[in-house]
């Protein structure tokens, strides 16, 4: 069985469905990004599979004992954040706070764990300093180096280089790209579509129609077609 | 003016004044920084105006001891305030505002109808501004305020780091199994709480003060959540300290005069802000 499968799933707000009957599944160790233009309900979906909102049909299912508090997951930067006064060590610990459950601190594992995340994240330098003083590109790191205290297996990503400049996109990716050679199972949202659909193993585009597939059908399909030839234009623009 | 103060150390009610004043400033400074961050700065406006209300009802039935009456109301208030839930028909900052200003009208409202008191205004003032029932606690008062005091203190340290990990992100939070609704409550009832608590010495008119300022301040110095946090309890507890003392001397409220220190540290934390940039710790 796969990690996570989404069986005809709809979703949306209330009465209006934004995704209708969508299937697709992901497997230990794929990478697969989630394209499409804004508002589609990309972060909707996400949201879905995390649990955080109910599907209006279908359902999502977990497999290979993959539980909700096992995965990652890097949000869209919040605007409370801006001037939260928070270090980066503080930050990067509370990705254990799932697991935690009732019990009030970290143990010393925890704090290992934390400090071996901020390492591959190479901010170690930076684990004093406060999250609000530093760039758009460490600030992700931070935030993916708390996702990774929380992933076991999985990690989902919200638009992880919406805001960076090209240098630190490109390094963001480089950083995603390893650990998924690593082993971490890597869903991620974008719609900085040609760089992000380089690094993926898998695509699902969303729009009016759906695909869902391996990149190199996707390359075939007729919604990639359509894409890479937009996306040909602009370049040459 | 030692002679003066030596002398009025030697009655019971100022020392008891001065204990409930430090834990009262020591739990109101806890929870600022967190509401600060979540944008709840007027929660404890709101909520206190709520416990003004029920004050009145209490003391028009003549109840023996408000706080009976005035605790429950005051978490139900901040539980309903609190619920940054995405089906409430008003949204944050209007239901504050609307829930304060109904609380403070209808208290006013049934003290001045039904009252037996023959000092009505004095009645509303002291309310508003605690202007003297701080001084005139029973041992049994301060006891309870100590109780309830050691009890915040001691959920705030057990639930820190759920209640920093709730307030940064509470997408993230959720999204990795933490009952972010849990937590929400507690920081509710603990608010409510305080508030309570806090309106024996500022009044409730000057509580949200209490709350943010001690916050607010560290927030210019320090840079991490928990220098903040310690900080801006130490910063209250001092001015609240130097608050009595003042009122002592020069014979002004003692709410006010508490207030008033906190603004002027304010004032002296954004110069050293300004100056230092900020400490990186």
């Amino acid at each position: 069985m796969a990690l996570i499968t989404a069986e005809n799933i709809s979703i949306g707000y209330g009465s209006r469905t934004i995704i209708k009957d969508l299937n697709f599944s992901v497997d230990t160790g794929d990478y697969l990004c989630i394209i499409g233009e804004n508002g589609v309900g990309k972060t909707t979906l996400m949201k879905t599979m995390l649990g955080l909102m109910k599907p209006l049909s279908g359902r999502i299912l977990l497999g290979e004992g993959l539980k909700n508090n096992m995965i990652g997951y890097l949000p869209q930067r919040t605007t409370v954040q801006k001037d939260f006064p928070a270090s980066v060590w503080e930050i990067v610990l509370s990705g254990f706070q799932g697991r935690c459950g009732a019990r009030p601190f970290y143990d010393r594992k925890e704090k290992l764990i934390a400090k071996d995340n901020i390492e591959r994240m190479e901010i170690s330098s930076l684990s004093k300093r406060s999250y609000m003083e530093l760039s758009g590109g460490q600030q992700q790191r931070v935030l993916l180096a708390r996702a990774l205290c929380a992933a076991q297996e999985i990690l989902l990503l919200d638009e992880p280089i919406t805001g960076l400049d090209p240098r630190a996109a490109s390094e963001m990716y480089g950083l995603i790209s390893k650990l998924n050679k690593e082993g971490m199972t890597i869903i991620m949202i974008s719609h900085d579509i040609s760089e992000s659909v380089k690094y993926a193993s898998h695509v699902l585009h969303i729009g009016k129609n759906i695909f869902f597939g391996s990149k190199e059908k996707y390359f075939e399909s007729d919604e990639g077609k359509v894409f890479l030839m937009k996306n040909k234009g602009g370049e040459d623009r | 003016m030692t002679d003066k103060l030596i002398m009025y150390m030697q009655y019971p009610f100022v020392i008891y004044a001065m204990i409930v004043g430090v834990l009262i400033a020591l739990c109101s400074s806890l929870l600022g920084v967190t509401l600060v961050l979540k944008r709840f700065s007027f929660i404890g406006d709101g909520l206190s105006h709520v416990a003004f209300g029920a004050m009145a009802v209490g003391s028009v039935i003549n109840l023996s001891n408000n706080m009976f009456l005035v605790l429950p109301v005051t978490v139900i208030g901040a539980v309903l305030l609190l619920r940054t839930g995405k089906n409430t028909i008003i949204k944050g900052d209007a239901a504050i505002a609307m829930i304060s200003v109904a609380a403070l009208a209808f208290g006013y409202l049934i003290m001045n109808v039904f009252s037996t008191s023959s000092n009505l205004s004095g009645d509303v003032c002291s309310t508003l501004f605690g202007s003297t029932s701080i001084l005139t606690l029973n041992k049994y008062e301060v006891i309870l305020c100590a109780v309830l005091s050691a009890l915040v203190v001691l959920i705030f340290i057990l639930f820190y780091n759920k209640i920093f990990a709730v307030t940064f992100d509470e997408n993230f939070s959720r999204a990795s199994g933490v009952n972010v609704e849990r937590y929400n409550l507690l920081i509710a009832v603990i608010i409510a709480v305080i508030i309570v608590l806090a309106m024996n010495l500022v009044g409730s008119l000057l509580i949200s003060a209490l709350v943010i300022f001690p916050a607010l301040s560290a927030m210019r110095i320090f840079r991490s959540f928990k220098t903040v946090t310690i900080c801006s309890a130490v910063l209250s507890v001092l001015c609240a300290f130097l608050g009595i003392i003042v009122s002592i001397l020069f014979g002004t409220p003692v709410g006010s005069t508490i207030v008033a220190v906190d603004a002027c540290v304010f004032a002296i934390c954004v110069f050293i802000g300004k100056i230092m940039g900020g400490i990186r710790i």
